[in-house]
């Protein structure tokens, strides 16, 4: 018989459209973070490392690369006999047929791989943050509580408690009340979207809301689990949590790791983080390169300058190219004599020779003004750059772009090219 | 493929000085991110060889841990498979392999079972690429028994160390000498050779039967006239690390674009083991140049004209010069090191020196407690 006492769901479809141009080809968490890894190798490092060895990936937004990513889960130990890694896309019913509408509608869609392993306990994740958490601990407090739900929380500072969902406890920790983003938050526990499920109480809700439109674990499941007197605990974890929804906090949260002694530190032997290595061979540092406070991963080619800066696998940066406060990642090739500041460059983009990036003025962005905002120049995958342009502060670039897109070689802070992915 | 693969990785070699004593040649550290046997393993991987028996004997503890999985090499097939043959105590026989051709008759078996007509022996010190498939159709199209990979080594080179041989026109080998005090050619055998299995397998019977266990000295230098040997030309870059000179500069190599784009960028790639290692990271007052570093590194000094294997930190203020730290290394604040090979997980306290002086490389083996760091 086959028996787990906990599996994972790993929620992985959405695109994450405030990452931009980043996202337009690849689910947001396939997008590269820290140099050599993908955003999701967090949640699913953290998965094998608590003793979480069944995860159901759910894919929906351009899985081609979190496919190819994955693949039979070798990296992080999950390829299994019985259980691992099971990536798990919409399909197609005799009835119904219909793309994953919310969150648990997508976990209601794969009960019956649920039901495959009998769990007594269901993890409820996403795959779009950057943190190290011990799922086993929050199972013992979910246990020793007797509850029905636990909810991973943090605290957060109070003035920016009304950007998230706050829940507000008794003296044991069991939530009396959520609070969607409040303009007067009275608590500053933020829910991480992070649930423990016992079983049975999963099934039933999501059973008997499986006719709500869009049905969603914060809007629609919670609430109804609430009403219906479940016990749902919050489990305070202090730990280094980021969100890298947006192009900023994706950039803060990156430089954050090349700090001396990060708060986020990649480099203990303790609850290593597991990805898919593509690249085997050592970097190499030119002789007049410099290399200072930053992240350089296998395979690269230094022959320019890099300062504090992030740089993936299989990245060339040319002679006499000076690289400031960016993140270069993998494959990307930079040719000589370019200046780069502030720029997030994605997989395999080729930049030409003397290409300035990141210059002038800030000026809100026309089209996105929320998304290509604090002075960054976003590059989308597979871009070209030509020869000797130069282009300013919040911008976006995407696609294979020639000489004729810059007019006078130039494109000015505020301004798009955006001519592959289809969706900005 | 219609051959199975046999890697020698049993050697050791006085030359190698104290970095034998602690792993076989075949498990040294080359290149920043490998392991010498990679090489030939990623060979038989990419010539789709897909039986691989390898041979270990001295010191395999550190090998072994390499060869760990066989996922590495893409060798964990249901069709064959990576087979690690040390020697055993059987009721025929109790001693270790007692030469090369000892080490293959002792698993014979390895030999009957398989069913492919012929087998590629090589060695696992050597630093190459080779598609040992275009070896067997020029086997094939010599009609030769036994086909050896030579390589022409520049004119006045010292080719002592190595197995000389002397073709004629046809390249056939007419002459054989192992290791000769003088020689009468700069061609050399890399220790790769393409053989059919029962001719190997007859030959290896009636060499045990008369007590001869040398595969040079007492198959291919013994039957040289006999039987039919070819020499196949490689004519990229090879090396073999079996002395530390050599082993320094085939590390150094790796430093030239042409020899890094060769093994690093060029198809088909080199395989190692994955382990996990977070990107290399430099702090302030880091200064690198002309070096190759690895993954798991944090550098805060300087470093010139080295090679900087994995999960090494160098400390504040130290200076690295043309020098191999091997993996896991710890250097203390302050150090100077130059002409150096620093053997791995080693621990330097902080204001060391070390430097190699008169062109000798010196080995640097320094045990002791890790103290902790930040």
């Amino acid at each position: 018989m086959i028996k787990k006492e906990m599996i994972a769901m790993l929620l992985a479809g959405g695109q994450g459209s405030r990452l931009g141009v980043l996202t337009s080809d690849i689910a947001k968490p396939a997008v590269p973070y820290g140099g050599k890894y993908r955003i999701i190798d967090f949640a699913l490092s953290n998965c094998i490392n608590s003793g979480v060895d069944t995860v159901g990936v759910l894919t929906q937004y351009q899985p081609l690369r979190l496919n190819t990513h994955i693949g039979i889960g070798i990296p992080w130990d999950l390829d299994r006999n019985v259980g691992g890694v099971s990536i798990l896309p919409p399909y197609e019913k005799s009835t119904n047929t219909e793309w994953y509408t919310g969150t648990a509608n997508a976990i209601f869609q794969n009960l019956r791989y649920m039901e495959l392993y009998n769990p007594d306990y269901v993890l409820i994740l996403g795959g779009d943050h950057i943190y190290k958490m011990d799922y086993e601990v929050v199972l013992d407090y979910h246990k020793a509580h007797k509850a029905d739900i636990t909810l991973a929380t943090i605290p957060v500072p109070l003035e920016e408690a009304s950007r998230f969902g706050i829940v507000i406890t008794d003296d044991d920790g069991r939530i009396t009340e959520f609070e969607e983003k409040p303009e007067h938050p009275r608590s500053n526990l933020a829910s991480m979207g992070i649930y423990i499920f016992s079983w049975p109480v999963l099934r039933d809700a999501l059973i008997t809301l499986k006719d709500q439109s869009g049905c969603d674990f914060g809007k629609h499941v919670i609430p109804y689990c609430h009403e219906h007197g479940k016990r749902i605990f919050a489990y305070e974890f202090n730990g280094y949590w980021k969100d890298v929804g947006t192009l900023m906090s994706y950039w803060e949260s990156n430089m954050e790791l090349i700090d001396i002694v990060p708060d986020f530190n990649l480099y203990e032997e303790f609850w290593k983080i597991y990805t898919k290595t593509e690249v085997i061979p050592p970097q190499y540092i030119a002789p007049g390169a410099v290399i200072e406070t930053a992240i350089v991963s296998e395979g690269a080619e230094i022959y320019g300058k890099v300062y504090r800066s992030i740089i993936g696998p299989g990245v060339v940066i040319g002679e006499n190219t000076v690289v400031h406060d960016s993140i270069i990642m993998r494959s990307t090739t930079i040719g000589n004599n370019c200046e780069i500041y502030k720029s997030i460059i994605a997989e395999e983009c080729n930049i030409g020779n003397g290409v300035r990036l990141g210059i002038g003025d800030e000026a809100p962005n026309v089209d996105k003004p929320s998304i290509y905002t604090g002075g960054l120049v976003a590059i989308g995958e597979n871009s070209v750059i030509p020869d000797n342009v130069t282009v300013g502060k919040n911008t976006a670039i995407s696609g294979v772009t020639e000489a004729e897109d810059y007019p006078n070689g130039y494109l000015p802070s505020g301004q798009n090219i955006i001519k592959a992915g289809g969706v900005e | 493929m219609r051959a199975i693969g046999i890697i020698l990785a049993g050697g050791n070699n006085s030359r190698m000085r104290e970095l034998s004593n602690k792993r076989a040649i075949s498990a040294m550290p080359i290149g920043g991110s490998y392991r010498a046997i990679d090489f030939a393993l990623s060979n038989m991987s990419n010539s789709h060889v897909q039986k691989v028996a390898v041979l270990t004997q001295y010191n395999s503890r550190s090998l072994n841990e390499h060869l760990n999985s066989s996922k590495w090499w893409d060798f964990g097939r249901k069709q064959g498979g990576l087979f690690v043959f040390t020697p055993t105590i059987t009721p025929d026989n109790g001693m270790w392999y007692q030469g090369t051709a000892d080490a293959i008759a002792q698993n014979l078996n390895f030999l009957k079972s398989s069913h492919e007509p012929y087998v590629v022996i090589a060695s696992g010190d050597c630093v190459y690429k080779l598609d040992y498939g275009k070896v067997l159709e020029y086997h094939i199209e010599k009609r030769a028994d036994i086909t050896v990979v030579t390589k022409v080594m520049p004119e006045g080179m010292d080719v002592s160390r190595f197995g000389v041989v002397r073709v004629d026109d046809e390249n056939r080998i007419v002459d054989m000498e192992e290791k000769p005090l003088v020689t009468k050619s700069n061609i050399i055998s890399t220790g790769v050779y393409v053989i059919r299995r029962r001719q190997l397998i007859e030959l290896l019977e009636r060499s045990m039967a008369e007590g001869r266990r040398d595969f040079v000295q007492d198959i291919l230098i013994r039957y040289k006239d006999v039987k039919k040997i070819y020499a196949y030309n490689l004519d990229t870059y090879w090396s073999n690390i079996s002395t530390v000179e050599a082993y320094f500069n085939t590390n150094k190599d790796f430093l030239r674009k042409d020899v890094h784009d060769y093994f690093f960028k060029e198809y088909p790639d080199v395989f190692s083991r994955i382990d996990d290692n977070p990107p290399a990271k430099y702090n302030p007052g880091a200064r690198v140049s002309n070096s190759l570093v690895s993954s798991g590194c944090i550098v805060n000094g300087i470093v010139e004209d080295s090679v900087i294997f994995k999960k090494v930190y160098i400390g504040n203020n130290c200076t690295i010069k043309n020098s191999i730290i091997l993996n896991d290394v710890r250097i203390g604040d302050n150090t100077y090191i130059e002409n150096c090979i620093v053997e791995s997980r080693a621990t330097i306290k902080a204001n060391s020196t070390y430097i190699g002086e008169n062109g000798e490389t010196k080995i640097i083996v320094v045990k002791g407690e890790r103290y902790i760091i930040g």
